[in-house]
């Protein structure tokens, strides 16, 4: 129980008020363990973002308490916890890709040779070695995006927000990336929260598919994906990754009679 | 090389004005009398330009080199104009952008501002400051302001609200935000603020001469030979050569500026 990273209790979150106000989320009871992958996925409109934004401290609950590493998602934020990445991947067109890799480090105290050196060895996880000098309209949309995860990952911070990265992208693209997310996970032992429309990515990249419904969003289930790691190719091959493919597809479909239920911390 | 092919066109088209409607020379009457066209209106192109050999004044120096002083005079003022009101125009769009109250209450103040000729503010800024290089620099600064508030407000607020989230995310103060996004997002919108900023400068500087009582500079020189025009039309026409000069070189060298501070961005590498 300690081990959980972030921990939602009866979270709600209300958009406008007086008659136009609509619940977003609805008694929200989440929680995620250390080192987990954790999917959200749902219907458009379920309120899947506003919960990755709440985790990020981008926005606040109406009610309901969220901790974050055993602190407030406010004070996480300013403990720089958090590194989000966009569907769109957000570059600065003035700065080359190092330097838009070393943004977030400008803001630590880090001299200036460290933060070079740390930006390098981000280019280098994300296989983009040699592209330092370049600007990012010069990239591909799959290359923009991976520098968009080294900039987050650079600060090391302990949880990674991911919003829909890799929609806008190209199937082959996507599952190339996918693999690569797999690997930048095992290797910095980062705590992810995922937001996708994919049910199949949702199953691939995840320890954990949290399944939402909509209006009011609400948590159906959370489906624990015990596929063994690491996954490759082969992984999207098994019968296994198919079955859990069909259970969350089920889930999706007739919802509505579940009940909110956390997350069961399982050994991973 | 297309200024060039311009400015000839125009000389041409001028001179064509004048074949057809003008004074005429022996051998030759035009097929129309435009007053307009006559020889005291639209003085040659070739007269105007030997106004700028001919001395200015009996045994002066040459025309041309009073009115290159004359003009190096003038953008002095207009530099200064123009540094005094970019520096207040940003200043006022960074307030703006980061003050929503002061922004809805100096915004219609601001706006009004433009709407008083600067013919009224003028003499008014001479008497408070006195005659000289800074009033009229002030003057100047009164026209170029506005279009780098305007535009810097719009460039400040550009960035994608994901990048100000992002910002957010890494507990970002203020000002990195403002160094480090806002005015990077802001500079081409800046840049275009600032050619509309130099050229309106160089008016702002001429007017303002006027009622300081400076004669070293293009204003001066307007106002002197606009009063013995009727003596010697051609070098009201080239002080205004000149003024006109002065603006475009001004413009070009706040281009040339755009150039160098944004090279490696998309929207000047596909101009």
């Amino acid at each position: 129980m300690s081990e959980a990273v972030v921990r939602f209790r009866a979270v709600d979150k209300v958009f406008g008020s007086g008659a136009d106000a609509t619940k977003a989320l609805d008694r929200i009871d989440l929680e995620i363990p250390k080192r987990a992958f954790v999917s959200l996925i749902g219907p458009s409109g379920c309120g899947k973002s506003t919960l990755l934004r709440l985790i990020g401290d981008l926005t606040r609950p109406n009610a309901g308490t969220i901790e974050v590493n055993g602190k407030s998602a406010h004070r996480a934020r300013l403990d720089r916890d958090y590194g989000m990445v966009f569907q769109s991947p957000v570059l600065f067109d003035w700065r080359t890709v190092m330097r838009n890799v070393e943004l977030p480090l400008e803001m630590s105290a880090i001299p200036k040779r460290a933060r070079a050196t740390r930006a390098q060895e981000m280019l280098a996880l994300v296989e983009l070695t040699g592209f330092e000098r370049r600007y990012p309209w010069q990239l591909s949309g799959g290359m923009q995006q991976r520098v968009a995860i080294a900039r987050a990952l650079s600060f090391e911070p302990a949880i990674l927000l991911m919003d829909e990265p890799f929609g806008a992208l190209d199937e082959m693209t996507r599952e190339r990336l996918n693999l690569e997310l797999l690997r930048i996970w095992q290797q910095t032992g980062t705590t992810i929260v995922f937001v996708t429309h994919s049910i199949p990515e949702a199953v691939f990249l995840s320890t954990h598919v949290a399944v939402m419904s909509a209006r009011p969003g609400r948590i159906l289930d959370v489906i624990a994906v015990d596929l063994p790691q690491p996954r490759n190719d082969l992984t999207r091959e098994d019968e296994r990754y198919f079955g859990f493919i069909t259970r969350v597809r089920e889930r999706l479909r007739g919802g509505d009679a579940a009940r909110p239920r956390a997350v069961e911390v399982a050994a991973s | 090389m297309t200024f060039v092919v311009v400015v000839i066109a125009l000389a041409a088209g001028w001179e064509l004005v004048k074949l057809l409607g003008g004074d005429g020379f022996p051998g030759w009457t035009p097929p129309f009398q435009w007053q307009i066209a006559s020889d005291l209106n639209m003085p040659h192109v070739w007269d105007i330009a030997a106004a700028f050999v001919e001395p200015a004044q009996r045994n002066g120096p040459p025309l041309g080199f009073v009115l290159a002083n004359a003009a190096v005079f003038t953008f002095r003022e207009a530099f200064g104009g123009f540094v005094f009101g970019a520096g207040l125009g940003l200043a006022l769009a960074i307030v703006f952008v980061h003050s929503p109250l002061l922004e809805r209450a100096l915004v219609p103040y601001v706006v009004a501002s433009q709407t008083v000729p600067i013919i009224a503010i003028a003499p008014m800024v001479v008497i408070w400051l006195q005659a000289g290089w800074l009033s009229v620099a002030v003057i100047s600064a009164y026209l170029t302001f506005f279009p780098v508030t305007i535009a810097g407000v719009r460039g400040l607020r550009s960035p994608d609200p994901r990048a100000m989230e992002l910002m957010r995310s890494y507990a970002a103060p203020t000002r990195d935000v403002l160094l480090k996004v806002r005015l990077p997002a802001a500079a081409p919108y800046l840049f275009a603020a600032f050619k509309i900023a130099a050229t309106a400068s160089v008016v702002g500087a001429i007017i303002g001469e006027l009622p300081s009582g400076i004669r070293e500079g293009l204003g001066g020189a307007i106002l002197n030979f606009n009063q013995f025009y009727v003596s010697g039309p051609p070098k009201l026409w080239a002080a205004i050569i000149v003024a006109a000069l002065v603006g475009i070189s001004f413009f070009a060298a706040v281009r040339v500026a755009e150039v160098v501070m944004l090279r490696g961005r998309v929207a000047v590498a596909e101009s």
